[in-house]
């Protein structure tokens, strides 16, 4: 009876193995988003609580004039309202240390604040926020974009990872409009991919971002969506308790 | 007793009946008492082995020597008389069943032969259709169908014995004796040999076969193909969705992915990188000086380490905290500096990326002034420091 049930489980680990061998990657699915519009025209005293705030938080990097202290933060003339709201709302800046690289973290300032330091910092010259709307988005098109310039670093389904001196970022939180900034902005070490990309790629790459946080795994278990090698090592892991328990089957045990 | 025997137990009243359970708990006993036996002999066995070594040390040391030449011819002696005894008649202890019947003999036929079936398929994806998933289930099927057979074989067809041994010294001709007679008994009570050796001999042939087979894949069909490249001295430059680009596409900071226009995607030479740098930041080559219209450098997208896409370029946005525009291969890290001629910055590559000079055509477009400085793709032999001939 031991036996069968061994036989049993034996036969289910190898058929998991070969199913996870044979698992193909992710596929289509109808996704969808939010679309998020350009803010309206500042008004004169946002402006003004901006720069307020930047005096407060900013300026002893980036300077009073904000146009950056030499070897410590660069200028933001010219980086417009689509980096700093990039940098401030997925909660990058302010930097502990300027030497640290920027993360995602929980945003500093409240709604308000970063509207009111966006358009400080817009005044300055630059790029507006631009427009994205995912639903209108191809999603198989996002994923060949994707594949073609995003996933080198950031990993076909966005989990990220890492380059030489800096950690690539996973897209789990990225909103729509933060993919839309990122290819914009290219912050940190990240390239700059706008002159590549019209207005329906950026609205297909959000929504394949979208997708592929909790992308439709074909024919299998994604294992966290973390690269070939986790799913090697869990795939050896079946198939070696397949071979031990296939030994204990072939094999006798006698008690001396 | 711990649950386990106890629901042992009951499962085999109940199912396989109780004589069955009595016969099996019989023989269990039979077992038992005669490992016991054996067990006592072997002790007996090593005291001798142990007395024998004593003497052989007392030799050596040269004490006693006529009595322990003796004693050693009479061990000597003892041993011979041991291993005639086992000879003559097969120790009692051994217990032989012939198992093999029609059916097992069969499954290990069908098992052989589905094995020699799943290295066919292997060569006939590898010729046909070289799908690695489909190659590696075919091998995976061949290699689970031998396993099968052979423990089918090792349980069901050849005869099963019950025998424990002691340690033997090894070298004995004697011994050795007897090791192929037990290996020439295995055929015993085995009615359809010549057909299993034969399916065990198509399943071993197919395998070897199949695990040969991907030694093409070095053949002929490789040619110059690792040596030639499309470019060639105004090959227009491509993106991926065919459009020619000109300079105004590369921006600075920019990482566009390019191919030459009319030529295979696909082929190892094919894909490039262009870049765009401020003129002044640019240190390159003095021969590649001149082929960087306003800025703009192309790399082979292939790093020079193992083949893989360099797919990652680092561009810091504010280069006095965080240095180095980089070009980034995800597989092993080789980072390439594109402002000095795509030389080695970290990492195992051992030469730098190959770069493609570029020049601006008669409508502004961006073309190839030539091929490649150094040849593409993966280091080996005579390439692995780029500076032999194309």
């Amino acid at each position: 009876m031991r036996r069968r049930l061994e036989a049993a489980l034996a036969f289910a680990c190898a058929l998991g193995a070969v199913l996870l061998l044979a698992a193909p990657g992710p596929a289509q699915d109808a996704g969808g988003g939010r679309t998020v519009s350009e803010p309206s025209q500042p008004s004169p005293g946002l402006v003004a609580e901006g720069r307020r705030l930047f005096l407060e938080g900013c300026s002893s990097c980036h300077g009073e004039d904000a146009r950056g202290l030499p070897d410590r933060a660069p200028t933001l003339v010219g980086v417009g309202a689509a980096a700093a709201d990039f940098y401030l709302r997925t909660g990058r800046m302010p930097l502990p240390d300027p030497q640290q690289q920027p993360r995602r973290t929980e945003s500093f300032y409240d709604e308000r604040e970063i509207d009111a330091l966006v358009s400080y910092v817009a005044g300055l010259g630059g790029p507006p926020i631009p427009a994205v709307d995912p639903a209108s988005g191809d999603l198989a098109h996002g994923f060949e974009l994707f594949g073609e310039m995003c996933a080198g670093c950031h990993q076909i389904v966005g989990r990220g990872g890492m380059t030489t001196r800096a950690w690539v970022p996973d897209l789990q939180q990225s909103a729509p409009i933060d993919v839309a900034e990122a290819v914009a902005v290219g912050p940190y070490v990240m390239p700059v991919f706008t002159g590549q990309l019209t207005r329906h790629d950026v609205d297909s790459l959000a929504r394949y971002v979208a997708y592929a946080k909790d992308p439709d795994d074909v024919g299998g278990w994604g294992i966290g969506h973390i690269g070939p090698i986790p799913e090697g090592m869990v795939t050896w892991l079946l198939a070696g308790t397949a071979l031990v328990l296939t030994i204990r089957l072939i094999g006798e045990r006698t008690t001396e | 007793m711990s649950w386990p025997k106890v629901l042992a137990g009951w499962l085999l009243t109940r199912v396989l009946g109780r004589a069955r359970a009595a016969r099996e708990l019989d023989e269990r006993r039979r077992r038992e008492a005669r490992l016991r036996e054996q067990t006592q002999r072997h002790a007996a066995e090593r005291a001798h082995a142990q007395r024998r070594a004593d003497l052989l040390d007392r030799l050596e040391r040269g004490q006693d020597e006529e009595a322990a030449r003796r004693e050693a011819a009479h061990a000597l002696e003892h041993d011979h008389e041991q291993i005639r005894r086992r000879r003559a008649e097969p120790p009692p202890t051994i217990e032989r069943e012939p198992v093999s019947s029609p059916r097992a003999e069969w499954a290990v036929i069908l098992a052989l032969l589905a094995m020699a079936t799943g290295a066919v398929g292997f060569m006939v994806f590898y010729v046909a259709y070289p799908d690695t998933q489909l190659l590696g289930l075919c091998l995976g099927l061949a290699l689970v169908f031998g396993g099968v057979a052979a423990a089918t074989a090792g349980k069901r067809v050849v005869p099963q014995e019950q025998v424990a041994e002691p340690y033997h010294h090894h070298g004995d001709p004697a011994l050795q004796q007897d090791v192929r007679a037990i290996v020439s008994e295995g055929r015993d009570g085995i009615s359809r040999r010549k057909l299993i050796a034969g399916a065990a001999g198509v399943a071993g042939a197919s395998v070897a076969t199949a695990a040969a087979f991907p030694i093409a894949s070095l053949g002929p069909d490789v040619g110059q193909r690792i040596y030639t490249t499309p470019w060639r001295a105004g090959r227009r430059i491509v993106d991926s969705r065919g459009r020619r680009l000109t300079t105004g596409d590369v921006d600075l900071g920019a990482f566009v992915l390019a191919f030459p226009e009319g030529a295979a995607r696909d082929d190892l030479g094919a894909p490039i990188v262009l870049l765009r740098f401020d003129a002044s930041e640019l240190s390159l080559p003095p021969e590649l000086a001149r082929y960087a219209p306003e800025g703009i450098v192309a790399y082979s997208r292939i790093c020079t380490h193992a083949g893989c896409a360099v797919s990652m370029f680092r561009h810091p946005s504010y280069p006095a905290t965080e240095p180095g525009d980089a070009l980034v291969c995800p597989c092993h890290f080789s980072t390439f500096d594109p402002r000095r001629g795509g030389e080695v910055l970290f990492g195992p590559a051992a030469r730098a990326l190959p770069q493609l000079p570029l020049r601006v055509g008669a409508g502004g477009e961006l073309e190839a002034a030539g091929d490649f400085t150094a040849p593409i793709g993966p280091s080996y032999g005579g390439i692995r420091l780029g500076d032999e001939e194309l």
